[in-house]
């Protein structure tokens, strides 16, 4: 009794023993949740399996920017293009929302009332708003617009109507690829231009205009060119055709609905954590670069930013994870992304719901995961370096 | 441990136990009816929040056939894409939701269809407007389509088969349909025929509206209940055989009471007046007769929901009896 006593007072005995005994709870309620499901499966004649992978769809999907989805592709086929539509909508609205986010932040610090004041009410507006009112708002909003036989029109090559925003669409010719390898190479030669100019910097302190000479590189030079080899490009133009437009590029209202609402959703956090991330920057680092004699943009871009970035960073990296997870809810307006193409209409059509689902959620897993591997490589390169 | 694991067998076994739905229904007090969201004429709350309709009145009397009363009887609301889960994990007893009858969903999704209460066919809906006549002239249209449906895979072989082009529209509520059509976000809505008049009813002005002649697919529609409980699949068969049968033999809640004095032996059979039935089926002797006199015989419910007196204006077509020119037939009952 007493050396079972002495047993448990040992620190590391009970520590190995609790965590043992969890893992191994935790494992029985697993392999009891798994075994329930075979079993009730089993039970309801229900088959399981993935085959239902490789037969026809049989039903379309319009909305597959990437892919040109037929009917007789597969429930695979289907779970790309959701994918890509999911990729799309979360790549489209964390950009957009780190621009509103930042641009936002910055106006909420400034020191024009109405702007703080305007920023301020946005913020506490959109944030405690719920997401799908303002997805399903912002889509009211949109069907409510002309019907397409009314379209308006701007200089006769984009029309809106509730259908969406159709816009020509370029038609790369022969010759064209000659001007995408100078952007290409632009970008190289930019890029070698700046490692170059850092150096110089470092070692003789002369600058050197690096911004203006990039923005030559890449946008003049390869519109130089494209001019000299006889402009191989040309525009397919939208055109009302029997029931809708034909020709061009489109914007379904769907997509927009989910873009502006994720982003305006997202920008009003990021837009918190810019503000706090600027604030906690002490004064005295301002103050310290003012006295050196640094110009006002870059005590911001070179003093004030990269310290604020290591606190920016970390729950940025949430706000993205949480912008990506929010585009499921695109299935309130049809949005054609994973959750309603693969985990909705194929779940329904084969009744396979189980497999379905475990696929779906292991692809958020993947997607979320990535984002965190590459923001944590970033916020790594941004941290404090001890010398 | 090993008392633990007993637990686990035990509690596996608990929610594993659900064969014998009758006793479960009978015990609970009150039958869990899956319907839609809300269609007129088969499923959708009257002036007075009553639920009302064909599929309605399918679960009614079920209700009736087990508790001989019409009011035992709880609906749930279920989309095309939750019905099925909904269904098979037990939240109902029984569906009774627009829904067609297919080999996959009889086979491979585990349930059982017990026979079919309405015989509909896909169709188009568009505004007159668009001078449309036929279907194969939507080449290019945008269609509004429920996900998760028959109709859903029809759509796309009727356009594939006649090549011509369109958009889908996915949208999950008949509602939803009705608000994406109305808007102009799309150029056609198709459901099954008998789901486009009662949407054409339902619009401010339905003399806008047209429903195209093509009939592209079959969709005999009927209650269905989960595969392997074939006791309470009876149940639900000859609840609705009876109204089928009833009206085959000129009962109707009218002359039930009457008729109880007939001399057509199975008018007998049908109202427990002869025979056993009743306690073949564990229900009472006079379960048939109750469904008569409370729901009335198929008949009645048809003409009181979607016939053409509603504002839904289906005629009988194939939903007419066999003996008038129509495809409903019921086993005899003996």
């Amino acid at each position: 009794m007493r050396s079972n006593l002495n047993f448990f007072s040992d620190e590391k005995f009970r520590s190995i023993f609790f965590q043992t005994l969890v893992i191994g709870l935790f494992a029985l309620g697993i392999y009891f949740v798994v075994q329930t499901t075979g079993y009730n499966l089993e039970k309801r004649n229900i088959a399981t399996g993935w085959r239902f992978l490789s037969d026809p769809a049989g039903f379309d999907i319009s909305f597959s920017p990437f892919i040109n989805f037929k009917s007789t592709d597969t429930h695979l086929d289907v779970y790309f293009v959701g994918v890509l539509n999911t990729l799309l909508v979360s790549f489209c609205g964390c950009i957009a929302a780190t621009i509103l986010g930042f641009l936002v932040g910055i106006i909420r610090l400034s020191s024009n009332w109405l702007l703080v004041r305007v920023a301020y009410i946005y913020v506490e507006f959109t944030r405690n708003v719920p997401l799908l009112l303002q997805i399903i708002l912002w889509y009211s909003i949109l069907i409510q617009l002309p019907r397409v036989k009314q379209s308006l029109e701007f200089l006769d090559t984009f029309f809106i109507s509730n259908r969406g925003i159709y816009s020509p669409r370029p038609v790369f010719e022969t010759g064209f690829s000659y001007v995408f390898i100078a952007i290409i190479l632009a970008f190289i030669s930019s890029f070698i231009i700046r490692r170059w100019a850092k150096k110089r910097q470092d070692e003789t302190g002369k600058q050197f205009p690096v911004l203006s000479s990039a923005f030559g590189l890449i946008i003049i030079l390869p519109l130089l060119l494209f001019f000299i080899i006889g402009s191989p490009m040309s525009f397919d133009y939208p055109a009302l055709k029997g029931f809708n437009f034909k020709g061009g590029m489109v914007i379904r209202p769907e997509f927009i609905a989910m873009f502006l609402a994720l982003t305006i959703y997202t920008a009003a956090f990021i837009s918190e954590t810019v503000r706090s991330g600027i604030l906690s920057v002490t004064k005295g680092q301002r103050e310290a670069s003012a006295s050196l004699g640094l110009k006002k943009s870059w005590i911001m871009r070179l003093i004030i930013i990269p310290q604020a970035l290591r606190v920016i960073v970390p729950p940025l990296t949430s706000q993205y994870l949480n912008l990506t997870k929010n585009s499921s809810l695109g299935i309130a307006v049809g949005y054609a992304d994973l959750v309603h193409g693969f985990g909705g209409i194929s779940l329904n059509q084969t009744g396979q719901a189980i497999e379905c689902m475990v696929i779906v959620m292991a692809t958020y897993l993947t997607i979320s995961l990535t984002i965190s591997v590459f923001m944590n490589i970033y916020n790594r390169s941004i941290q404090f370096k001890e010398k | 441990m090993k008392k633990l694991l007993s637990i686990f067998a035990v509690t596996v076994f608990a929610f594993s136990a659900n064969a014998g739905t009758l006793d479960d229904v009978k015990n609970r007090g009150f039958l869990k009816c899956g319907v839609t969201t809300g269609l007129a004429g088969f499923a959708a709350p009257d002036d007075s929040g009553e639920w009302a309709g064909l599929d309605a009145d399918m679960c009614r009397a079920v209700a009736v056939a087990v508790f001989g009363d019409r009011s035992k009887v709880e609906f749930i609301t279920t989309t095309g894409k939750s019905r099925f889960p909904t269904l098979a994990s037990g939240e109902v007893d029984m569906l009774a939701r627009n829904t067609t009858w297919t080999i996959s969903r009889d086979v491979n999704l585990g349930f059982e269809f017990v026979g079919v209460n309405f015989y509909d066919g896909q169709g188009f809906m568009i505004p007159s407007s668009l001078g449309v006549s036929s279907a194969t002239e939507l080449d290019g249209a945008t269609v509004c389509i429920q996900t998760g449906t028959t109709t859903e895979l029809n759509l796309a072989d009727f356009f594939r088969l006649n090549g011509i082009s369109y958009e889908a529209l996915p949208i999950e509520t008949n509602d939803e349909g009705k608000e994406n059509l109305f808007a102009g976000r799309c150029d056609v809505y198709t459901t099954d025929a008998s789901g486009l008049s009662s949407t054409r009813a339902a619009a401010a002005d339905p003399g806008k509206w047209l429903v195209l002649p093509e009939i592209i697919s079959k969709e005999p529609l009927g209650p269905l209940v989960r595969h392997g409980d074939h006791q309470w699949g009876d149940v639900v068969r000859w609840s609705l055989n009876a109204m089928i049968i009833a009206e085959e033999l000129g009962v109707s809640s009218e002359n039930v009471d009457a008729q109880k004095s007939s001399n057509v032996p199975e008018v007998l059979r049908l109202l427990g007046v002869e025979g056993s039935y009743g306690e073949m089926l564990e229900l009472a002797p006079d379960w048939a007769y109750q469904i008569i006199k409370q729901i009335g015989n198929y008949s009645e419910s048809y003409e009181a929901n979607v016939g053409p007196d509603t504002p839904l204006e289906i005629a009988r077509g194939l939903n007419a009896l066999w003996t008038q020119g129509g495809i409903l037939y019921a086993p005899p009952f003996r």
